[in-house]
């Protein structure tokens, strides 16, 4: 039932942000809508204890093949979708490669140490200039600022999944996930994060050119 | 009705490990299931409990590992397919009931499902359980994939079954908290009434014949997991070098072995029963090769388990070597990532091996190096807990005797974490030890001991394991002060209901225990404080620290901040008074954001001043007593 060959196989797909800003949710609904159209499809989740403020990450590895472990070798990530910047650099750091394809939020969250003054979130033109280093393709979206014109900061991730969605980067469409979300959530629930799905989307139409992604074997 | 229950049979649906442990439970028709909350363990019986009513199953929350094991194997004992989940700390505290009831036997299929956590991503240990399940001598069996997971799960309720002896699934972090695509089997529509067949004996006794008993049926396993096809080989005929693998490991083995394109010269077994150990099988995939790469998580269990299958059959000679954690090819502790694999195998191959160029290496290191800060975790906004150890903080400061926390496990641990917390803690060990330790410092009165002991425990873990401490201490006479942190919640495993919160797993309504009452019928002097008032609780402290006799209890009630309902008002609008807030010039040196650490105070840099910010705070209003200058103002919200 598998509907297109990826561009990689496996591919390999990283979900970063921040404890609370529902990255979790993110690869789920990514996963699900592909695990549907055939894919085999496995998602790892680290997190620990990081709903007290850490940094999260999923791992989302598809392939028409066989199934895969729920890590990312270091260096092999194709697409990085960021929902906080620092957290995508981090991420860029540890499993980025020419070819990857990134996608990031542009709102920092700043660690609560740097509340209290004793650690310094980086200058954020060095942190784009930084993330730009390290990947050849990089999409910034303001999803807070969208989310937050919605009526609700916690929009943000449905922002950035509308985005990856409409980057072309993943054999699914806006539609099969749009279906996906549909059953996630109760209809009371529903009119705004469809529109903030549909608002990502839109972010991404009048540049679509990105190209399939690429990576390391 | 969802995943878990829908019957199905060959539906390939996306489920999470631990619901796929579920699934495979309600496959084979599980009765009863009981827990205590521990991740990566917890959601087996959040799954189950959901369904408890569709699935005509009971499912429970138990005050500790230990009861929960002991009322799984009353299901088993009445005739009903049962079974006990918990993390590896978990198995620890079950273990006195486990090392007897394999002793005793059991009748409906039971199963314990133990969850490690390598890395320690969410526990005070990485230990492995698959040495005490050896000493256990249980059969076990480790799933690589929430397949095997469910699949696993399910086949172990019948050989328990069969056996007469519980069996062991072993998860681990990278299964339980991994999703993956499961093919889904049929529920068994088992519907067998509960009764206690009274000619038969479930007892320990006599107990040499007994152990003769266990020594069968383990026999038995070995021959069933001889020909199990959850044990296979993959590669070629003749592999230059093999792997052994088991759990999650299983698949970064293959992942490396495709990625350094060594398909024709290595092999890997894949062994998903792995104890007893299936002598026989490994001892034919032995043959095939001279050299043997085995690859898991945490301790070398099979690599040692191997080596004496390879001494036993003869394998193993001078030229045929065994590599592994023990041989020091891996290294020896923590997680098992892929990239240690595929290094390791790189490096006994001698394959070259680079995911990306060194140019790219060096830019992303040096990205690191510039830009790339922490993020640590910290109690949240508004935690009571901080103010409670800011309270015992300047307690011992005004006490002067050098008092120190005997600590505990539960979100107050975070004061361990230098970013966040006081380091006031000194000692923590296990569930309710604090309370142990503090009940032994508190008798070290005749060797000179005279620092001030204040032991905390949350309310979850005073259920889980402090109560026998605490009557200890009254018992024997200890002086030390016992601090009850509750928050009504067990918040560091997400939220599960405990015999404190009028509510048990399932959602019915339950009998609430007050810890309160409890001390009274100890004749323990026990107050009950809100942490939030910082300034008296302060004073009261010394006050008991001073006078030094016996048990004391302080219950330190407070809901963790959590749990306030969405859209909820705050109970405080806090703000700093400018006016009043002399920034650097006031000589505090910034007191409130360097001392009470709170994120929702912040130094704004353009002021020069503190500054609450509004996205963070959460409106307790503990931070309005700490300012030396009295500039934080708390006001009522109407």
């Amino acid at each position: 039932m598998s509907e297109a060959e990826l561009s990689a196989d496996p591919l390999n797909i990283v979900v970063c942000g921040v404890g609370g800003q529902g990255n979790i949710l993110v690869a789920r609904l990514v996963g699900r809508s592909l695990a549907k159209r055939g894919y085999l499809v496995t998602i790892g989740e680290t997190y620990g204890a990081s709903q007290r403020g850490g940094d999260v990450m999923s791992h989302i590895r598809l392939s028409m093949r066989r199934k895969y472990g729920p890590l990312i070798p270091p260096g092999c990530a194709h697409i990085v979708l960021g929902l906080e910047p620092l957290e995508t650099l981090r991420m860029l750091v540890d499993y980025g490669n020419p070819q990857v394809a990134v996608i990031t939020n542009t709102r920092p969250i700043l660690p609560v140490t740097v509340g209290m003054g004793v650690a310094e979130y980086p200058n954020y033109d060095e942190l784009r200039r930084a993330i730009t280093k390290l990947s050849e393709q990089v999409r910034f979206v303001n999803a807070t600022e969208i989310a937050l014109d919605l009526g609700s900061v916690r929009l943000t991730n449905v922002v950035m999944l509308g985005t990856l969605i409409g980057s072309s980067l993943l054999p699914v469409t806006a539609a099969q996930v749009e279906e996906e979300i549909r059953q996630r959530f109760s209809k009371d629930e529903l009119g705004p994060i469809l529109e903030a799905f549909r608002q990502g989307l839109s972010s991404t139409r009048a540049e679509n050119r990105a190209s399939k992604p690429s990576g390391p074997a | 009705m969802s995943a878990l229950t829908a019957n199905a049979a060959g539906k390939t649906e996306l489920l999470f490990g631990n619901e796929a442990i579920a699934r495979g439970a309600l496959e084979a028709g599980v009765k009863v299931a009981a827990s205590y909350p521990g991740t990566p363990a917890s959601e087996i019986l959040e799954d189950l409990a959901r369904v408890a009513g569709e699935a005509g199953l009971y499912a429970e929350w138990s005050v500790n590992e230990k009861v929960a094991a002991e009322v799984a194997i009353a299901g088993s004992f009445a005739g009903l397919r049962s079974i006990v989940s918990f993390k590896h700390e978990g198995l620890n505290v079950a273990l006195d009931t486990l090392c007897h009831v394999n002793l005793a036997g059991n009748k409906g299929g039971l199963l314990v499902v133990v969850a490690d956590d390598p890395g320690g991503w969410s526990s005070p240990s990485e230990n492995d359980s698959r040495p005490v399940i050896q000493w256990l001598n249980v059969p076990l069996l480790e799933p690589s994939t929430p397949q095997e997971a469910k699949d696993m799960t399910r086949w172990a309720f019948e050989l328990s079954e069969q056996l007469g002896i519980y069996c062991v699934v072993r998860s681990t972090t990278r299964v339980s908290h991994t999703t993956g695509s499961v093919i889904l089997g049929e529920i068994a529509g088992r519907d067998t009434p509960a009764h206690f067949d009274t000619s038969k004996l479930f007892v320990f006794l006599p107990i040499v014949d007994k152990h003769s008993e266990l020594l069968a049926k383990v026999e038995q396993a070995k021959e069933t997991f001889e020909k199990s096809p959850f044990n296979y080989y993959e590669g070629p005929e003749q592999p230059e070098l093999m792997i052994v693998s088991s759990g999650a490991s299983r698949l970064y083995c293959s992942e490396a072995v495709e990625c350094l394109e060594l398909e024709k010269r290595v092999g890997l077994v894949h062994l998903g029963t792995t104890w007893p150990v299936p002598a026989k099988f490994l001892e034919k995939q032995m043959t095939r090769t001279s050299r043997v790469l085995v690859v898991e998580e945490v301790d070398p269990f099979l690599e040692r388990n191997l080596k004496i299958v390879a001494a036993d059959s003869g394998w193993l000679t001078g030229d045929h070597l065994i590599y592994g954690r023990a041989s020091g090819h891996i290294r020896p502790v923590g997680e098992l990532p892929p990239e240690l694999v595929i290094n390791a195998l790189a490096g006994l191959t001698g394959v070259k091996h680079r995911s990306r160029s060194k140019e790219y290496d060096r830019k992303a290191k040096q990205a690191a190096k510039d830009l790339v800060i922490g993020r640590e975790i910290m109690w949240c906004p508004g935690c009571p807990h901080r103010a409670t150890f800011f309270t015992i903080k300047n307690a011992f400061r005004l006490d002067g005797r050098d008092g120190f926390v005997s600590g505990d496990i539960g979100c107050y641990a975070l004061d361990r974490r230098g970013a966040g917390g006081y380091l006031i803690t000194k000692t923590a060990l296990a569930m309710g030890s604090g309370t142990g330790v503090g009940s032994g410092l508190g008798k070290l009165g005749q060797f000179g001991f005279n620092q001030p002991v204040i032991a905390v425990c949350g309310d979850s873990t005073f259920f889980h394991a402090a109560i026998p401490a605490l009557i200890n201490a009254k018992y024997n006479k200890s002086g030390v002060i016992v601090a009850v942190l509750d928050n009504s919640a067990t918040a560091m495993t997400g939220f599960q209901p405990h015999p404190g919160v009028g509510v048990n797993a399932m959602g019915e309504a339950a009998p609430v225990i007050d810890i309160e009452n409890l001390c009274r019928e100890l004749d323990i002097p026990v107050e009950v404080m809100d942490p939030f008032d910082i300034t008296e609780n302060t004073k009261r402290l010394v006050d008991l620290m001073k006078d030094g006799e016996g048990v004391r209890v302080v219950i330190m009630r407070h809901p963790c901040a959590l749990l306030r309902a969405p859209g909820e008002k705050p109970p405080f609008k806090v703000r700093v008074d400018a006016s009043k807030c002399r920034g650097d010039e006031c000589g505090c040196g910034r007191y409130c954001v360097r001392m009470f650490k709170c994120p929702g105070v912040v130094w704004d840099k353009t002021t020069g001043r503190a500054r609450i910010d509004e996205a963070v705070c959460v409106g307790c209003g503990a931070c309005a007593s700490i300012c030396p200058a009295s500039a934080i103002v708390k006001e009522p919200v109407e």
